[in-house]
């Protein structure tokens, strides 16, 4: 039993089918990144494990049991939160209002306020900020900490470097290979392949609503990658 | 002289329309939710207050107090019930909703009570009045709503600033979907809203129906001098509401005095038009994009 087992799930918005069958599995602490390219399913795939979006068929299991009709407010309190693409921080909230909020439908557990500072040092002088102050890079490690605070087992973190300068996707990354060893298990949605594969235990890349190629970062080769990116044969 | 006791009790009778007004920014402020019924449902208060006076059984403070509890679950079942179901992909389906439940309130009333004028008699607190100087003298009774109103703005406010659930309904109000991913229910956290709203306009309507007569209709004018109290203010601003509350009245006491009785009102109109035309968005709106 893996920690987290997707199985030929299918999601369609409207007549629109977003995953074809698509099945992968987790394993706890493993830093899981899926890759490919705008469209191709994967912040979709992230929505459905969160529960914002519901497969038409196939089923998820989060540590062996089945989340498909628990609502998206209670998996919170089971161990799985999801930093949204685009951040969405609570504008109108503050640094520490958002934190605040973060730990609203959570587990117990050792994150807190203070331990999100020491994650992101940069936001605890910004901690009485309104959160639409902040710069894009700032709202992102908010985003992140404010996961966090719920203490989750599995973060689903989608799109993180999206938009951000370099120096900031650093510090972001940085951050990120810290918290399998401390209990949380990473499944990350990625545009930026180079980067995502420096960490990645595991890399599953989205071809148009299928996994066209899955495996370890060191054993996949880079043209493979490249075609299961884009969809077609570069040796050719 | 004159003059200025009208404007004092103008001023005062802002209180009262910020009372109606404080839920239905409320709503608006957390789900994007136009109440039109809520002016109806202040009245319904002041009916079931009446109701429980004729028991004979309790006085009007216990009344009062049952009714504006009652109106808490009210809100809840509401919301809970019948108005998650609306909202969502279509703006207007609430509107609709909530116009046919005013429908419904002024009717059910009509039938129970009749159309006839109702009062809640409050005793002497009604007419007795403070004297400040030998012209000037206000109210006892409007000042008490005035301050009543002050001090239900003052603790919503508080409780939207300083508690977890207020945080929530603040998350709420900027991204839904990201409260969610908080754990947050927003089913629950729109229905507690309602609750809060449906009971700040219950002592709304308490409070009007001791200051003045009232019957079944008199729910949509309330709403009208609600809307217009919000707008003024500025959404998302409490403190704002009770200042388009405040011009409102003002609006209407000294146009009533300027130009005869029945004028106050479309003085009131006009004024909420000129500072919708020059302001639009109110004196303190308070919204933030990130």
């Amino acid at each position: 039993m893996s920690f987290l087992e997707v199985q030929n799930v299918d999601v369609f918005y409207g007549d629109f089918q977003a995953l074809f069958s698509v099945s992968f599995s987790v394993e706890e602490g493993q830093i899981f990144a899926a890759i490919g390219a705008n469209g191709a399913g994967k912040s979709t795939m992230l929505r459905t494990i969160a529960g914002l979006s519901r497969p038409r068929s196939g089923q998820i299991l989060f540590e062996g049991q089945p989340v498909d009709h628990v609502s998206a407010h209670k998996r919170v309190g089971m161990g799985i939160s999801m930093v949204p693409e685009g951040r969405r921080v609570f504008a109108s909230l503050t640094v520490n209002e958002n934190l605040q909020v973060g730990a609203y439908g959570g587990r117990p557990g050792d994150w807190n306020i203070e331990s999100v500072y020491e994650l992101f040092p940069l936001l605890k002088p910004l901690a009485k900020r309104q959160a639409a102050s902040l710069s894009g890079g700032e709202q992102q490690a908010l985003a992140i900490g404010r996961a966090l605070m719920s203490n989750p087992r599995l973060v689903l973190l989608d799109e993180v470097s999206l938009g951000l300068a370099p120096v900031v996707i650093k510090r972001i990354y940085e951050a990120m290979v810290e918290l399998p060893a401390r209990g949380t298990t990473i499944l990350v949605v990625e545009q930026d392949v180079q980067h995502v594969l420096t960490v990645a235990d595991h890399v599953a890349c989205f071809l148009e609503g299928r996994i066209s190629l899955e495996g370890k970062p060191d054993e996949l080769k880079q043209d493979d990658i490249t075609a299961a990116y884009f969809g077609m044969d570069v040796s050719a | 002289m004159n003059w200025v006791n009208i404007a004092l009790q103008g001023v005062l009778l802002g209180g009262l329309y910020a009372l109606f007004a404080i839920g239905l920014a409320l709503v608006f402020g957390v789900m994007r939710l136009v109440n039109l019924a809520h002016g109806d449902l202040g009245i319904l208060a002041a009916f079931i207050t009446l109701a429980f006076l004729r028991t004979g059984h309790v006085g009007l403070i216990e009344s009062a107090i049952l009714s504006i509890v009652i109106m808490f679950g009210v809100g809840y079942v509401l919301q809970r019930g019948l108005l998650n179901y609306t909202l969502g992909t279509d703006d207007t389906r609430p509107i609709v909703v909530t116009f046919g439940l005013a429908i419904i309130i002024q009717n059910a009333l009509l039938l129970k009570f009749s159309a006839d004028e109702q009062g809640l008699d409050a005793g002497s607190i009604e007419t007795a009045s403070l004297h400040i100087s030998k012209q000037i003298a206000i109210g006892w009774y409007p000042l008490l709503v005035f301050v009543l109103a002050v001090v239900i703005i003052a603790a919503v406010q508080l409780f939207l600033n300083r508690t977890k659930m207020g945080r929530a309904f603040r998350a709420t109000s900027d991204d839904r979907e990201a409260a969610e991913l908080m754990g947050m229910n927003n089913r629950h956290i729109y229905a507690l809203a309602m609750a809060v709203s449906l009971a700040t306009v219950a002592i709304g309507g308490i409070a009007l129906a001791v200051r003045t007569t009232f019957d079944p209709t008199a729910g949509s004018f309330n709403l009208i001098y609600a809307f217009e109290a919000v707008i003024m203010g500025g959404m998302g601003s409490l403190w704002g509401t009770l200042l388009g509350g405040v011009i409102l009245g003002l609006a209407q006491t000294l146009g009533a005095q300027a130009f005869g009785t029945g004028w106050g009102i479309l003085c009131g109109n006009v004024v909420f038009l000129i500072v919708l035309a020059v302001r639009p968005s109110g004196f303190f709106a308070r919204t933030v994009t990130a």
